[in-house]
């Protein structure tokens, strides 16, 4: 094995484009993990944490530029108003340890479909940064999770931060495990409502071999708000219009029995978990629409 | 390979390190500090956190190659860097604190001399250590958070310690312990 | 060879007060445990040394056909290579009662994990990739994993040509131990119940899962010998097994405690010992050995997974008219405690209750699953989990209250065991249930707060799951019983050698017992027992090792009792021998000395009227005193193997529980909010250790309710979650409050009136759990630990 320690994002990509089976590390949080226990041996280990800019984030218009290593603790310190579903996720994560050394570029690089990042990425809107000695590009989140742990990155690519859509509406992040802390997700979900494009965006963990939306749930939800003028009334959603986003997103779930828990199990708490979140996040907009007509 | 750092504000040299190294494995076989436990090396238990560059971590899962250059307080430093912290915030006046210390040992002389940080001294009045094998993880990670939230709840106190597996104590002492030494820190400030 | 780093060192405690017993002094280790000095047994480092390093077989159960080394012994960096054939003796098995375990597998391995050749290198990463490469043959047969496999009439036998002492009363090979208990008349007592209730019962299999993995140093000796640095429950009950396997004389295996990470039971059993030892003296050096948690949780037994069938019957006025009852245990492919587990699962399976009329019946079971064993309760805590569910079921019956219901049928002093043995000291079944039931209730709602749902209070804490949605409160009691020490005519004993001297100008006594401190605070207690017989402050401790006999085991919540019994006695020794000393130095000069009855306090001999005689610093002069003797508690006797009868246990311990749960019902996911105990414990002898004790054990038992399992596949018998990621145990954001409201009602027979008080807390803790979570959920629950797809009704898979 060789440990590659390079100084720059520029040394890295060319180090990357060298030996494309080095496997990146930052945080260590699952590398160290398959290392311990002998479950990986990879030729080159190429540690990351001496490039700074992958720790930093910057706020912008529309999104917010969160790189790859900025640790799970920071998120949920300082992004708490901007990704209020991430950093909902990133509370959710391990423990305080491993928050304060894990990122998202990991939860990405590793797509397993247990990673609390995922479903929180996929409702609010995410694009990945990534690149190689061949230039950058963005995969939307979208189209990231190609397999149970796979992604579309290429062997010489690097993930260098997510470019995250700024919430424009209350995000809910929920997960089932079945520990009060330090525990890995039996199922997540993640729910953001998009007051200006007047849309939900979901995201289901652990419930499928890749992180998913629920799709026809989304839009199932949409046209129900759109046609009941939830948006402009502030009413309450309706229980058989929230009985019937939260049996779609279960029935998004292609989940399987292991030792965490049954897939009839996963697929349950899911709807419980999609019925809850839309609660929160359409309480928490009626109360934002009540101030800000109040205000008016 | 090897690797450079500070360990508990000494610099330390590594040589002939193996690429899968971790901190933890570097710092006890080859450092002579076997304080960091090793029971999980897979960051489920805390036994191993010590603080890297001032911040909490598991170090079975931070690459020795990792910390070259960096600063790592381990459990063995953990009485000098609270007695730094003190000097720094306090100009070295805490003579109360200091005072309790020495009248605690009293009954547990068997560090004599041995100098605590309030959080250790804490552990051991309360009944917090048992097989003890937790312990150095807990102490940094109560440490850390004691600097961070002078008084914390007991809510505060579970959530900070929710990374640090104790199979003896049910945990009610370690709870006694960490609130014992909020209040010693306090009325010594 | 040197001394490795690590090495225990004499541990000396002094104290301001009298610190002798009913003091909660502090831990004499305390200070190195909380400065990272403390060795634990993987710390043990030496000047070039080795890593050893185990090949486990990745099967369950098959024949092996060919092993092959050489690749591994050609890899740079490896000293040695050792199968079965490598073994020096005849004697190639252990075990602690039946020596059924090979020490390496011989042309069978009949658990997934059992421990097939080990590898010295001078690295960890070569030991293991060198181990990789030792390539094992295996056909694989099909496998035993529950009764109906094991008893089917074409069942193959685990253990072939058995010559063991229960191999004659076994109704199947592949029965390791059966114990039944009949008393009274069943039949006819069955006519006398107005309510029957049946149940069906399953206990999982426990870990564990103390932090400290397995680990040792063995050390080659000049002699031809090895001296091993370890982390035991039991050093003799190790040496014992070690040194027939490696062809040596019990005095040339050295044997020295290391520190010990916990233990709860999993220590019994041997693990790296023997493999350690042949490895350092195969090379003729040092040979360290550390498990990792993966190889942690096939590298010692588990507590025994169990089914339960019960039968109890009442008459409409609460009265118990009848039990039976079977407990098929599986004890895996090895015997390890299995029997004496089923001794107490079948003797202790009617609980803390008063029934004439029993018919009991207790196996346990030879499978390809992992090895079961020892575990705090022993036995105990299975059929506890049972027969308080069926306890609340009566009560439920007959519309009475759970708690009335178990004190009106509480034993007391005096109850007759189903064993036949009377119950000759205190058990305040009632009154515990009536104390823990008299603490004030936790507040409702505890979660809310002015800024919302605190999550940390609420099921599913901080993963955001609730509100407070869905979220159902629930109250359970329980309560349960535990034998203190080993039963059933064992030879029970411990040793400890007294000495007292004078250093720098005071007495100073020092203890040196073989007993393993496994974090219980033996070191601590011993340390006061010794202040209060001898009047010292200063006291040493020695490091336990095999130059003093043995101390028994730490386990049965005995350490206390015998090794405590055995420092007592032998300071009374000392104390006999120093006053006469005394009486020959000064006995002239006082009459005192001879007429009246003396004490030592305070560093000086004292008349019981309070008169200062001399100091001891006087008496002794240049003298030690010094005493090592045996000491035994009252002996115990067999079960009858057809009826069960027998005074079979020393002691009983008692422990109630009052659980309070939250359960967001709609994701079967649990908080406990609260686990109040009350115990008896005879006399406290360390308060504050006595309450770490009981809350640690009940935290065993919440995680074993709610989410520790090994969760074994059926079909292959592999263990599918072998890791602190999967196998999960409690968190401090998963304990509750844990109030404790200790009794002391001495029993007359234990030193100091003390009662073993480790284990009983881990057997009712569980089952108040399961009622409180029956109560929040109104479901049946026969299984533990409940999970959340048991509470939603989404157990079964979808395909």
């Amino acid at each position: 094995m060789d440990f590659l320690r390079p100084a720059s994002w520029e040394e890295a990509l060319a180090a990357k484009a060298e030996h494309p089976t080095a496997v990146p590390i930052a945080g260590g949080t699952d590398v160290m993990v398959e290392i311990n226990f002998d479950h990986r041996r990879p030729e080159y280990l190429m540690d990351l944490n001496r490039i700074g800019d992958l720790c930093e984030w910057e706020v912008g218009e529309e999104s917010v530029r969160l790189g790859a290593s900025v640790p799970y603790t920071k998120i949920m310190e300082n992004l708490r108003a901007e990704l209020p579903g991430l950093a909902l996720a990133s509370h959710t994560v391990a423990s305080p340890q491993i928050r304060n050394r894990g990122g998202v570029g990991g939860n990405l690089g590793t797509a397993s479909p247990a990673g609390d990042a995922h479903p929180a990425l996929l409702a609010a809107g995410a694009e990945v940064e990534v690149e190689s000695v061949r230039g950058v590009r963005r995969i939307p989140i979208d189209a990231f999770y190609t397999g149970v742990k796979r992604n579309a990155l290429a062997p010489d690519e690097l993930i260098r931060a997510v470019h995250v859509k700024k919430a424009d509406g209350p995000q809910q992040f929920s997960k089932v495990g079945t520990r009060n802390a330090m525990v890995i997700a039996v199922c997540a979900f993640g729910l953001a409502l998009h007051p200006r494009t007047r849309t939900v965006r979901t995201g289901i963990g652990s419930a499928a071999p890749t992180p998913v939306r629920a799709k026809t749930a989304e839009e199932f939800l949409n046209a129900a708000l759109e046609e009941g003028g939830f948006w402009d009334n502030g009413k309450i959603i309706t229980p058989s219009v929230a009985k019937q986003f939260a049996d779609l997103c279960s029935a998004a779930c292609n989940p399987i029995d292991d030792v965490r828990g049954t897939a009839s199990y996963r697929r349950h708490a899911v709807g419980v978990m999609a019925r809850r979140t839309l609660t929160w996040t359409w309480e928490s907009y009626r109360g934002a629409r009540r101030t800000t007509e109040g205000a008016a | 390979m090897r690797v450079n750092f500070t360990v508990n504000g000494r610099p330390q040299e590594a040589d002939d390190v193996w690429e899968g190294e971790s901190l933890l494995y570097v710092l006890r076989e080859r450092l002579g500090l076997p304080g960091s436990k090793n029971a999980c090396e897979q960051g489920e238990c805390g036994s191993c956190t010590v603080r890297l560059d001032g911040v909490p971590v598991c170090s079975c899962l931070v690459a020795a190659g990792q910390v070259e250059g960096r600063e790592v307080v381990t459990v063995e430093g953990l009485a000098d860097y609270a007695k730094q912290r003190s000097c720094a915030s306090d100009a070295c006046g805490t003579s109360l604190q200091n005072a309790q210390q020495w009248q605690a040992k009293g009954d547990s002389q068997t560090g004599e001399g041995t100098e605590l940080s309030p959080v250790q001294q804490a552990f051991i009045d309360a009944g917090a250590v048992q097989c003890g094998f937790c312990t150095p993880g807990l102490l940094v990670a109560a440490d850390e958070m004691l600097e961070r939230n002078p008084t914390p709840t007991d809510a505060d106190i579970r959530e900070a310690l929710s990374g640090n597996l104790c199979r003896c104590t049910g945990y009610e002492k370690i709870m006694d312990a960490v609130r014992l030494a909020a209040a010693r820190q306090g009325e010594a400030v | 060879m040197s001394s490795p780093n690590g090495t225990p060192t004499k541990i000396t405690q002094g104290s301001q007060t009298k610190g002798g017993i009913g003091e909660s002094t502090l831990r004499p280790d305390g200070t190195l445990k909380v400065t990272g000095e403390f060795a634990y047994s993987s710390d043990m480092w030496h000047e070039d040394m080795l890593w050893g390093q185990i090949l486990r077989s990745t099967v369950a159960h098959a024949e092996i056909v060919s092993i092959d080394t050489s690749e591994a012994l050609a890899t740079p960096g490896v000293y040695a290579v050792l199968t079965y054939d490598d073994l020096p003796t005849d004697v190639k098995n252990y075990g602690l009662e039946i020596q059924d375990t090979p020490v390496l597998a011989h042309g069978k391995v009949r658990h997934h994990g059992e421990p097939v050749a080990v590898v010295a290198a001078d690295h960890p990463e070569t030991a293991r990739r060198a181990a990789a490469k030792i390539k094992v043959d295996y056909r694989e047969l099909p496998v035993i994993t529950d009764e109906a496999s094991a008893t089917a009439p074409d069942a193959i036998l685990v253990h072939e040509n058995r010559d063991d002492h229960h191999a004659g009363h076994v109704p199947h090979p592949n029965i390791v131990h059966r114990q039944p208990i009949v008393r009274g008349d069943v039949a006819q007592a069955r006519k006398r119940a107005d309510v029957i209730v049946e149940g069906e019962y399953t206990f999982g299999m426990q870990d564990q899962a103390f932090l400290g993995p397995e680990s040792g140093l063995a050390v080659p000796e000049e002699d031809g010998g090895v001296h091993l640095y370890i982390a035991t429950q039991w050093l003799h009950s190790d040496l014992r097994q070690i040194a027939p396997v490696l062809g040596l004389p019990e005095d040339k295996v050295r044997m020295t405690l290391s520190g010990v990470g916990g233990a709860f039971g999993g220590r019994e059993d041997l693990s790296m010992q023997i493999h350690a030892c042949l490895l350092a003296l195969r090379t003729g050096k040092p040979v360290k050995i550390v498990y990792n948690r993966f190889e942690s949780f096939f590298g010692h037994v588990h507590r025994h997974p169990a089914k339960l069938y019960y039968e109890h019957g009442a008459t409409r006025d609460g009265k118990l008219t009848h039990m039976k009852c079977r407990i098929v245990l599986d004890g895996g492919a090895y015997a390890s405690a299995s029997p004496a587990v089923v001794g107490n699962a079948s003797s202790l399976s009617v609980g803390p209750y008063v029934i004439d009329d029993v018919d009991i019946e207790a196996i346990a079971l030879y499978t390809n699953n992992p090895p079961c064993g020892a575990m705090r309760g022993f036995g105990a805590v299975q059929a506890c989990f049972a027969y308080e569910a069926q306890m609340d079921k009566l009560a439920r019956e007959l519309g009475m209250d759970p708690v009335d219901f178990r004190q009106l049928n509480a034993m007391e002093q005096g109850t007759i065991m189903p064993t036949g043995q009377p119950v000759d000291s205190p058990a305040p079944v009632a009154e515990l249930l009536r104390r823990v039931k008299a603490m004030p209730m936790p507040p409702e709602r505890q979660w809310e707060s002015s800024e919302g749902a605190d999550l940390r209070e609420l099921p599913g804490g901080l993963s955001n799951t609730t509100h407070g949605e869905g979220v159902v409160r629930g109250v359970g009691y329980a309560v349960g019983i535990k034998n203190v020490g080993f039963s059933e005519g064992f030879d029970d004993y411990s040793t400890a050698k007294v000495r007292m001297e004078v250093v720098g100008g005071e007495p100073v006594v020092t203890v040196h017992t073989a007993m393993a401190e496994v974090g219980q605070g033996g070191v601590t207690v011993h340390a006061q027992i010794a202040r209060t017989e001898l009047g010292v402050t200063q006291v040493t401790i020695h490091p336990a090792n095999t130059q003093v006999g043995s101390a028994g085991s730490t386990s049965a919540s005995r350490q206390t009792y015998v090794t405590g019994g055995a420092v007592k006695n032998a300071c009374e020794l000392v104390r006999e021998k120093v006053l006469e000393i005394g009486r020959r130095k000064f006995g002239t000069y006082h009459p005192a000395w001879d007429t009246a009855e003396l004490l030592l306090e305070g560093g000086k001999v004292v008349t019981d009227g309070g008169e200062v005689l001399a100091d001891l610093v006087d008496v002794l002069g240049e003298d030690a005193v010094e005493v090592e003797e045996e000491w035994r508690h009252r002996p115990t006797e067999p079960f009858d193997l057809r009826t069960g009868q027998g005074n079979g246990h020393v002691q009983y311990s008692f422990a109630a529980h009052r659980a309070v749960v939250e359960v967001d019902t709609e994701l079967g996911l649990v908080k406990v909010i609260e686990l109040a105990c009350a115990q008896d414990v005879g006399k406290a002898l360390n308060p504050l250790s006595v309450l770490g004790q009981i809350q640690g054990g009940t935290t065993q038992g919440l995680g074993v309710a709610v989410m520790e399992e090994i969760i074994v596949d059926p079909k292959t018998a592999k263990v599918k979650n072998p890791s602190f990621t999967d196998y999960l145990i409690p968190t401090i954001l998963d304990t509750p409050t844990i109030p404790v409201d200790v009794l002391e009602l001495a029993d007359d027979h234990a030193p100091y009136g003390l009662r073993g008080v480790g284990e009983a807390p881990t057997l009712s803790s569980t089952p108040a759990v399961l009622a409180a979570i029956r109560n929040a959920t109104g479901l049946e629950l026969n299984r533990t630990p409940v999970r959340p797809e048991h509470l939603t009704g989404t157990s079964l898979s979808e395909a």
